[in-house]
């Protein structure tokens, strides 16, 4: 019978079908990072239970982390958290790629990174971005605590069988146009919980035109369309990418590999309970005008109100308006800014923080603007100053960081005054969610700097 | 993990469609290492004023909701982040049912609740109760109309139960899985551990030893 990927991977990762029509589910790679673990950690040592697989286990601490000054945290809570994943992961064996290790990072660019991430694995982690990996044609998703225990105990997950939604875009994207505004167009179509209960297949021209990285950042947002994980076929542009990584295989077993991830495409005449496809040479760059990321319009457009959004409570746009401090009717290239946030796991690779300095290069940033621009991993850091790149940020006046979430979230020290207003790289512009009164608008890296230099949103396409 | 049979409780009603769990339970509220104490910062961004004052005008501050038991809201309640975290804050905060509204968008029908949230509630006892929009607006004034309306909750029946002079009642769908787990309460990891043989034979035909 004919198969979409998900299926493939479902089906040869079933431990078991259970009474209650649940699977359990074999979970080759269990990533976990400070914030979601301790308490799934102190759940195992309360039932007197072991990690089942220390090895499938990989930890980072990335959420918490000071990206300023490594060597101090001040505050004490945060440092206790930071501490128990270190304790935790050396009394059960895991592997733990701390704040002195140079591959330290947001959980989701260090797995790619690695090479942990291979095509037709199942892969969760205490995090709803794990989504980010269905890129390589793995099977990704975030899970809460209670599962994080369950995985530790177990390697396994009972998980009732979502379905399966395929988009498609078609045609390629214009110039100036990235795979952020492909995710961004998809959820202010289908809205943000358009994709619940579904595993989205993205597949299509532009997708294939993609890079690895581009990919991640189309998959990282599912979850911001409602589907816990996002997949696309792994081809050649996958196993470039993957080949000589630290955990990917080598040599004739790498090649054994290849040909096995060569059977793992959706099969041709398989059926998807859901299907849409999407113009992308119609995509201009989008920019969020709300707060929630179906809040989202194109550059070139101007700030909804409530009678052009049929689809939206009433009350709810009206209080995105109020909490942003905007006006129906302003056109969106005459928002003006006061941060520019590069950073996060959507848009912090090599590529993003290439493309954003290109944009930038011997220019300034507005005066009455600050950027911050905080590399995914310390790989990428490392990487980025080999290129000169964080002398580029720096001339033009951006502050450069080491790796971690950062101004994402805003739980360590980096975050947003009331009111004020953010173009930022990452995923979510939920109120508070930079800051408590921040004021979030999501958009490409490529959008953000020409937002920096020009100090306003601009369209990227006509910007020199 | 608290068995739920059925619950009767006061509802408190918060309008307002796709709230997340960043609202939920702030991030400053995520690092702590232990699982207890998150009802202090349930909605707490929402709970105070900018100057720190307790917002009068946020229902969990009202006098008439003290109490309540039942959450209401609109539609794809939970979404966002993962963090089990806002499932705590809710219970801990005497929540035992969240009740929100199915919708159709773009002619399909689209969740009440986020599934990440929801997979989370049942691992603790959180029942999510799923409605028509309709009936969900029917509770939303009824609660406007009749101060401190209760209702019960009878999971085994699958209905929502309000309490007024004219009782009415709305059946709910619910998965069979979630139902069974949340009557008896049940230790998913114990259960699992019980699949030791089968999940240990998988292992060996994957050539892991
Ligand atoms: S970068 Fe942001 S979205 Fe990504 S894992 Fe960190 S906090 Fe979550």
């Amino acid at each position: 019978m004919a198969k979409t990927l998900f299926e493939k991977i479902w089906d040869s990762h079933a431990v078991e079908t259970l009474e209650d029509g649940t699977t359990l589910l074999y979970i080759d790679r269990h990533l976990v990072h400070e914030v979601t673990s301790p308490q799934a950690f102190e759940g195992l040592r309360l039932a007197g239970r072991q990690v089942r697989r220390p090895n499938l286990t990989f930890a980072t601490m990335d959420h918490n982390v000071p990206t300023h000054d490594r060597g101090t945290i001040a505050d004490p809570i945060s440092k206790a958290q930071i501490e128990a994943l270190e304790a935790n992961c050396k009394a059960c064996g895991i592997t733990l790629y701390g704040l002195n290790s140079d591959r330290q990072g947001i959980v989701h660019v260090i797995g790619p990174e690695l090479g942990l991430t291979l095509p037709g694995m199942t892969i969760v982690c205490g995090d709803s971005h794990t989504s980010t990996h269905g890129a390589f044609g793995t099977l990704a998703f975030g899970i809460g605590t209670s599962e994080v225990e369950h995985v530790l105990a177990t390697q396994t997950l009972r998980q009732s069988r979502p379905g399966t939604f395929r988009v498609e875009f078609t045609g390629r994207l214009q110039r100036g146009v990235t795979s952020k505004d492909m995710i961004l167009k998809l959820i202010g179509q289908i809205g943000t919980a358009g994709g619940t209960g579904y595993v989205i297949e993205y597949a299509g021209e532009a997708v294939r035109a993609l890079s690895m990285e581009e990919r991640m950042t189309i998959c990282n947002m599912s979850i911001e369309g409602g589907a816990r994980a996002g997949m696309m076929a792994p081809d050649d542009t996958t196993f470039q990418y993957v080949a000589n990584r630290p955990f990917a295989p080598k040599g004739a077993d790498f090649d054994a590999a290849v040909a096995r991830w060569r059977l793992l495409p959706s099969d041709p005449d398989a059926v998807f309970d859901r299907t849409l496809r999407i113009a992308a040479d119609q995509i201009v760059p989008q920019v969020t005008w709300g707060t929630s990321p179906g809040m989202v319009i194109d550059v070139t457009g101007r700030v909804p109100g409530p009678a052009d959004l049929p689809d939206f409570n009433r009350n709810d746009v009206e209080s995105a308006l109020a909490y942003m401090g905007l006006t129906p009717g302003t056109p969106m290239t005459d928002i003006k800014l006061d941060t520019v946030f590069l950073g996060s796991c959507t848009n912090a690779r090599i590529e993003d923080l290439r493309r954003a300095a290109a944009v930038i290069k011997g220019r300034k940033i507005a005066c009455h603007v600050r950027m911050m621009v905080v590399p995914g991993s310390e790989q990428v850091r490392l990487q980025a100053e080999r290129e000169g790149l964080d002398h580029v940020f720096k001339a033009a006046g951006a502050e450069w960081r080491f790796a971690g979430c950062s101004m994402c979230l805003a739980m360590n020290p980096d975050q947003l005054r009331p009111q004020e207003r953010c173009a930022s790289t990452s995923n979510r512009n939920f109120e508070g969610r930079q800051g408590k009164g921040g004021r979030t608008h999501l958009v490409s890296p490529e959008m953000a700097a020409a937002a920096a230099v020009a100090g306003h949103f601009v369209d990227f396409r006509t910007f020199q | 993990m608290d068995i739920f049979t059925t619950h009767r409780g006061l509802m408190v009603t918060l309008d307002r469609a796709n709230i997340d769990t960043d609202q939920i339970i702030p991030k400053q509220y995520l690092k702590s290492i232990r699982r207890t104490g998150f009802e202090e910062g349930l909605f707490s961004d929402w709970r105070r004023l900018p100057d720190g004052r307790q917002d009068p005008a946020f229902a969990l501050n009202q006098e008439r909701f003290r109490g309540a038991s039942i959450l209401v809201a609109r539609n794809n309640f939970g979404c966002g982040s993962s963090r089990e975290h806002a499932v705590w804050a809710i219970s801990q905060f005497g929540f035992r049912v969240v009740i929100a509204p199915w919708v159709i968008r773009g002619g399909s029908r689209v969740p009440g609740f986020a599934d990440i949230f929801a997979n989370n509630a049942v691992k603790n006892g959180l029942l999510t109760v799923q409605l028509g929009e309709a009936e969900v607006q029917t509770i939303f004034e009824m609660v406007e109309r009749f101060p401190g309306l209760q209702a019960t909750v009878d999971l085994a029946e699958q209905r929502v139960i309000l309490h007024m002079d004219e009782e009415e009642s709305f059946h709910f769908e619910i998965e069979d899985a979630v139902k069974s787990h949340l009557l008896k309460g049940l230790d998913d990891i114990a259960i699992t551990l019980e699949q030791d043989a089968a999940i240990t034979a998988y292992e060996r035909n994957h050539g892991m030893d």
